[in-house]
């Protein structure tokens, strides 16, 4: 019996391994992806570098000492041009864009007669750049006029960030539970993926055994339950090869380009707040550099052992939950269009998770809805990773619930497997019926 | 005598549809047995139960003198009437892996396929895909893969649909071949006439229930109802000699104009004692045919089936 379920597996996993889309996919997916990484960082390398000139043509008192450059613009005054001549010398300098500021007797007035030219629609980081300056300008005036003096303005903008700690007196930083959240959704989100697009292939190939007439030749050698398990292990095995190759030539590719092009893949977190290398000039600054010490540490400190055990564990039951709803469902029709209204329920729980991972379990990892999807074991297996890296135990999920949500995954395969098995029995020698859900809970009862 | 399968008062039922009702069989050991009736009869289902892909609800089935039990499918090979194969598979690989199904080692697989694909002159598809092959080439490896752990008991649902003349031939010799070796054989089939030159015993199974069942030869003794078919050569005037013979025998009908001197007819007899009526026959003229009409499987069929609705 054993020996029978060892054969399914194999061909299963031959069937699909030698399928030639799958070897497409397999070999282009990595390309496609590490494709996309070095074009998103060439292109966040290309916006970081780009200085945009800004002539400057200020016919004013004021602003004088306003326009510092920064990293991303440059400011070049002119003098003694008329505006139409200023114009003409932006555009054949090809600067960004000429500012002209008028004669005027207030700040006020200067400001609101202020006008910026440039070729196109400009950038919203300009224009809020631009903005800034007038803005402090103006309420720099403002307050004056207030009788506060300029030292007593540069007191009042001093900026200010909250400092944060745990209660054991270790100092905490901001972001980091969303930082926690980004890496468990990271491995929540590749397990919805590997759920639907595997289970995926586990409804396409009895599908096929149906409309090729195969089934009831293979089902007088062997039980149908059996050929089901071997279908979903096989497929499934099929599936890890794929993406253990694929996570072996992403990284082979990456760091190949990495060193071909010595592209800074830095870069591409500038959006976050993960302060990676000597990016950003953020380096200058010591407070900041020890922050970094601390994300890092606190990366580090992320229980990745139990991370990336706990991955395998709600994998292996989530994937074989729901793989056998899509072989139950495989069974139950005659063709692939007929598995969309069986599909969309599936995929329901599994997109909420994905939902309420990153709406509930970021602002709050530890509340009650995360805690309720983290057991509940249609969505424990996406949500429970996005809680875990924050650890099991103090400080993170407790232990009950870690085992109590593995305790109802395992009840709930058993249960599912045996009902899918059910439909899958009988369902695998129907033909020419569209089923309703009646019908299928008729054959539960068969 | 001797069983392969013996079924006892087996009925299954699927929700509200009855598919079978109390059936009973005694399938003998090295015969080729005739399982007819009409679509939706209940011949697939019973066969299920046989294969152990689905289980009667009451009853008992022995195979062998034994409880059914798993042991027992790698004694039985069955052909499906849905049979298919694997379309991207190579034919080859194929045939192994559901032999290598049925328990037989990989290298015993090996070997006995070669003896078959040489035997049906098929050797050069070993490595060839089942999408490039017609449906009757499709056929022939089922038949293969079905006989080739050599199984006790061959069931075969109809097993000539798709087959053009010549390999349907073909694999009907293969099936007397193997009833020869010893096998024992289950035809399952709606086209009575297709296996009536094949079987020794036939059920005939309507609406769930079986209605008939023995040697095909003692069923249709019991069913002929001593109608004999006569030709006879005659000097006289075939009117009035007919009318004569009218008054003594059951004449059914008569064609007198077929062809000049000639008297052809139908007769049924009280019983089998044919000596009274040859001997008057062979006053009239020559007598140059009397043949007994005997009723073939499907009229046998047709007959029960009315007199069991007329009975109720």
């Amino acid at each position: 019996m054993a020996s029978k379920l060892g054969l399914i597996i194999k061909r299963e996993y031959l069937a699909k391994v030698r399928n030639r889309s799958f070897i497409v996919m397999t070999i282009l997916s990595p390309l496609l992806i590490v494709g996309m990484i070095v074009l998103i960082a060439y292109l966040a390398k290309i916006n970081d570098n780009e200085t945009r000139v800004i002539s400057v043509l200020n016919e004013s008192s004021f602003f004088q000492e306003e326009f510092k450059p920064t990293k991303s613009l440059s400011f070049v005054q002119l003098d003694n041009l008329t505006l139409e001549q200023a114009k003409d010398s932006t555009n054949a300098l090809e600067y960004y864009g000429l500012l002209h500021i008028p004669e005027g007797d207030t700040v006020e007035e200067v400001a609101r007669a202020t006008y910026l030219f440039t070729k196109d629609n400009p950038n919203s980081g300009v224009t809020q750049k631009l903005e800034s300056i007038f803005q402090r300008q103006l309420r720099q005036d403002r307050l004056k006029k207030l009788g506060v003096s300029s030292d007593q303005f540069s007191n009042v903008e001093a900026p200010f960030e909250i400092n944060l700690a745990t209660f054991d007196g270790e100092r905490s930083i901001k972001g980091i539970n969303e930082i926690k959240a980004f890496i468990g959704g990271g491995f929540g989100y590749a397990i919805m993926m590997f759920i639907i697009i595997y289970g995926g292939f586990v409804m396409r190939s009895v599908i096929e055994e149906k409309t090729s007439r195969i089934i009831e030749v293979i089902i007088s050698s062997v039980k149908p339950f059996q050929l089901m398990l071997g279908k979903i292990v096989g497929n499934s095995l099929a599936g890890l090869t794929q993406f253990t190759i694929w996570i072996i030539s992403a990284s082979v590719l990456l760091s190949l380009v990495v060193m071909v092009l010595g592209i800074d893949l830095s870069a591409l977190s500038g959006d976050s707040n993960i302060p990676a290398g000597p990016m950003g000039g953020m380096s200058q600054l010591a407070p900041m550099d020890s922050e970094m010490m601390m994300y890092t540490k606190e990366i580090f400190d992320i229980p990745w052992g139990i991370l990336i055990i706990s991955f395998f564990i709600y994998f292996v039951l989530g994937y074989l939950i729901y793989s056998s709803i899509y072989a139950a469902i495989g069974a139950a029709v005659d063709n692939e269009t007929d598995t969309q209204q069986f599909i969309f329920p599936i995929i329901l729980p599994l997109m909420l998770a994905i939902y309420v991972g990153f709406f509930s379990v970021f602002s709050n990892p530890h509340g009650p809805i995360a805690v309720g999807f983290s057991l509940f074991p249609l969505t424990s297996p996406i949500v429970m990773l996005m809680r875990l890296p924050g650890g099991i135990g103090e400080g993170g999920v407790p232990l009950w619930q870690f085992l109590l949500s593995i305790f109802l995954l395992i009840i709930t395969f058993l249960g599912i497997v045996s009902l899918a098995a059910k439909i899958y029995r009988v369902g695998i020698l129907m033909y020419g019926k569209k089923p309703t859900y009646k019908e299928l809970v008729k054959w539960l009862r068969y | 005598m001797d069983h392969i399968l013996v079924a006892k008062n087996v009925s299954k039922t699927y929700g509200n549809y009855t598919a079978l009702s109390n059936i009973s069989l005694e399938i003998p050991k090295n015969c080729i047995y005739g399982l007819l009736g009409p679509n939706g009869a209940g011949k697939t289902s019973f066969i299920r139960i046989i294969n152990q892909i689905t289980h009667q609800d009451t009853g008992e089935i022995f195979f062998n003198g034994e409880h059914l039990s798993p042991k027992h499918i790698a004694l039985i090979g069955y052909l499906p009437e849905e049979r298919g194969l694997y379309k991207s598979m190579k034919v080859g690989e194929q045939a192994l892996y559901l032999a290598q199904l049925k328990g037989l080692s990989k290298h015993d697989a090996k070997e006995r396929l070669k003896f078959w694909f040489e035997r049906l002159n098929i050797g050069d598809w070993w490595n060839k895909k089942i999408q490039e092959l017609s449906k009757g080439m499709a056929q022939k490896i089922q038949f293969i893969v079905t006989v080739l752990h050599e199984p006790k008991l061959l069931i075969f649902d109809e097993p000539f649909s798709g087959f053009d003349p010549i390999n349907a031939n073909i694999i009907k010799d293969e099936i007397l071949k193997l009833k020869e070796q010893g096998t024992s054989i289950i035809f399952s089939t709606h086209r009575m006439e297709s296996v009536e030159e094949l079987c020794e015993y036939i059920a005939l199974i309507h609406k769930s229930e079986k209605i008939l069942d023995g040697k095909l030869a003692d069923i249709k003794n019991a069913y002929k109802n001593n109608i004999f078919d006569v030709g006879l050569q005659v000097e006289a005037n075939g009117e009035a000699l007919m009318h004569s013979l009218a008054e003594k025998f059951n004449i059914l009908s008569s064609n007198l104009q077929k062809q000049e001197g000639h008297l052809d007819f139908k007769v049924q007899l009280p019983s089998s004692h044919t000596g009274e009526i040859l001997r008057e026959l062979s006053t009239i003229g020559n007598l140059y045919r009397f043949d007994e009409t005997i009723p073939s499987a499907n009229d046998i069929f047709i007959q029960t089936v009315n007199n069991k609705e007329n009975g109720k």
